[in-house]
């Protein structure tokens, strides 16, 4: 269980972007409703140049978020050290006002694999990973948030829905989570579930920030719906009306705009935060 | 039946391998083309993290055909670090050892610039070496020691790469010549830029890293008699190959 010592520090309860170095002039110069910006913490993991200078510009501007993609807090091997150095380094640098990794896994041996993948929900998984995240708050000295996964499977070996896993790890670790309502939507149609009962079975008092973000449709062989999580998409009304009713039940929180791939000009971006903003908005004047 | 993460592993990157067994659509069904996201999202993602990180690779083969080859290096040698920055060290050799692309002997060069380049964008920051130091008397310059910026990076080969680097990256660039070539990378600002190196310039800096400044000049000269000190100090100090000597380069 992470106790930290530590002044607590927290994102805004406001729009937030993911951060791409092409919007960069844009950005600072026309942020709209945007008050913070996320980076995948590994693309800061160089010794220098472009990419630190663009991050110290940033924080004189923004809240941070630093969010990791690398650390396999999932994996059936302890996260590794050096990388948890580096993640604690690039912590104590840019001080950013969250910290938050995937429920997945992506390395295996000595190999890494680019992808979040996916984890049984059983008593044995759950140990693991609990004590995963335990030395991730340790090593790194603060507490993190816990991102739920975009599922394309599931594991019939699972005897724990991925909700009361969660909250499980919440209780065990005092991990935060970090709740993607488009991950929702698409683990939910993909594996016929039905979104608004995940989040209501959600432990939203845990959820330090959630993601909207966008997805592409396909169909599996037997002609289902297959969600597909692309980030590089608008958000879809479905998922807007999905965070309207999370947003309903948690209250505020900060909301972040994920698209990584075909990344649109800055415009686009900015319409999509403002839109998060207004549902925020909402829920503070009902 | 539990999945352990080397049966999942295992079929993503081998498209030939069976969907490991326990896996199902939630209704109980088996998984099916389902797992085939997986297998595309790890082979696409690093399919995709070489082309931004062999731009002049992929412009002298062209997309048609790097864009087939990449699942066959991405599936050979997947990463060894989440630090996606720095993928793809073993391509210039998997090149090297790809008979079909045998005829090409320039290409593996060519990719060692483009991971030059990358290294030099992400490496670490440093004061530019003041011009001043070469106002010193001859007698205690020649016994100088200077440091090569952390961006600065040397690469010699026997083929014209600065050359055939210019026409990919220009076509309208001279033709490239038979001759065999030395090219530095500097970074002034945050941006990479290429230069060909004069004849001895590259000897002078590989010796320059370990050995006083006159030594490294006489070793310049010794491989080159050509060798012409004050052009190359003149492009090496314009582009801020050299870091002040003072400066801390471990950040």
């Amino acid at each position: 269980m992470y106790h930290s010592s530590a002044p607590s520090t927290r994102l805004p309860n406001a729009a937030g972007v993911g951060y791409k170095p092409q919007h960069f002039t844009d950005l600072t110069r026309d942020p709209g409703a945007v008050a913070w910006v996320e980076i995948h913490a590994e693309n800061y993991m160089g010794d220098g140049g472009r990419p630190h200078a663009q991050l110290r510009a940033l924080t004189e501007i923004f809240a941070l978020s630093v969010h990791g993609v690398g650390l396999s807090i999932g994996g059936e091997a302890p996260p590794d050290k050096a990388h948890m150095a580096r993640l604690r380094k690039l912590i104590e640098t840019y001080a950013p006002q969250s910290f938050s990794e995937h429920l997945a896994w992506s390395t295996h041996g000595a190999e890494f694999l680019n992808d979040l993948l996916p984890l049984p929900y059983t008593d044995a998984t759950l140990v693991r990973v609990a004590g995963h995240i335990d030395t991730v708050q340790q090593s790194v000295g603060r507490q993190m948030l816990l991102e739920n996964p975009s599922s394309y499977l599931a594991f019939t070996e699972s005897t724990l829905s991925e909700t009361d896993f969660l909250a499980e790890l919440v209780h065990r670790t005092g991990c935060g989570l970090l709740l993607d309502v488009n991950n929702v939507f698409i683990s939910s149609t993909n594996l016929g579930l039905d979104p608004r009962t995940y989040i209501d079975s959600f432990p939203l008092d845990a959820v330090g920030e959630i993601h909207v973000g966008g997805h592409d449709e396909d169909m599996d062989e037997h002609g289902a719906r297959l969600l597909i999580d692309s980030h590089g998409a608008q958000v879809v009304d479905p998922v807007w009306a999905l965070l309207d009713h999370t947003l309903a039940r948690s209250g505020p929180r900060p909301v972040l705009v994920e698209w990584d791939t075909d990344v649109p000009d800055w415009e686009v971006l900015r319409d999509e935060a403002d839109r998060a903003a207004a549902a925020l908005a909402c829920i503070r004047t009902p | 039946m539990p999945v352990t993460q080397a049966q999942f592993r295992t079929a993503l990157l081998n498209a030939d391998a069976p969907v490991p067994a326990g896996l199902d659509d939630g209704g109980g069904a088996p998984a099916g083309a389902r797992y085939d996201v997986y297998r595309n999202n790890v082979t696409a993602s690093l399919v995709d993290a070489m082309k931004l990180a062999f731009p002049t690779v992929r412009l002298l083969l062209g997309a048609q055909n790097f864009d087939p080859l990449m699942p066959h290096f991405v599936r050979a040698h997947p990463p060894r670090s989440p630090l996606m920055m720095y993928y793809g060290v073993e391509f210039p050799a998997f090149l090297e050892n790809f008979q079909p692309l045998a005829h090409l002997g320039y290409l593996a060069d060519i990719a060692r610039i483009d991971l030059a380049m990358r290294t030099s964008y992400h490496a670490a920051d440093a004061r530019p070496l003041d011009p001043s130091i070469f106002q010193q008397p001859p007698e205690t310059l020649e016994d100088t020691r200077l440091r090569l910026a952390p961006a600065t990076q040397i690469l010699r080969s026997h083929w014209p790469i600065f050359d055939l680097w210019r026409r990919a990256t220009d076509p309208t660039a001279p033709k490239p010549r038979t001759a065999a070539q030395a090219v530095l990378i500097t970074r002034p600002a945050f941006d990479p830029a290429l230069h060909l190196l004069p004849e001895g310039a590259a000897t002078f800096l590989l010796s320059v890293r370990d050995q006083p400044l006159g030594a490294s000049v006489e070793a310049a000269q010794v491989a080159a008699p050509g060798f012409d000190f004050g052009a190359t100090l003149a492009l090496l100090l314009e582009n801020h190959a050299f870091a002040h000597s003072t400066e801390d380069s471990s950040k």
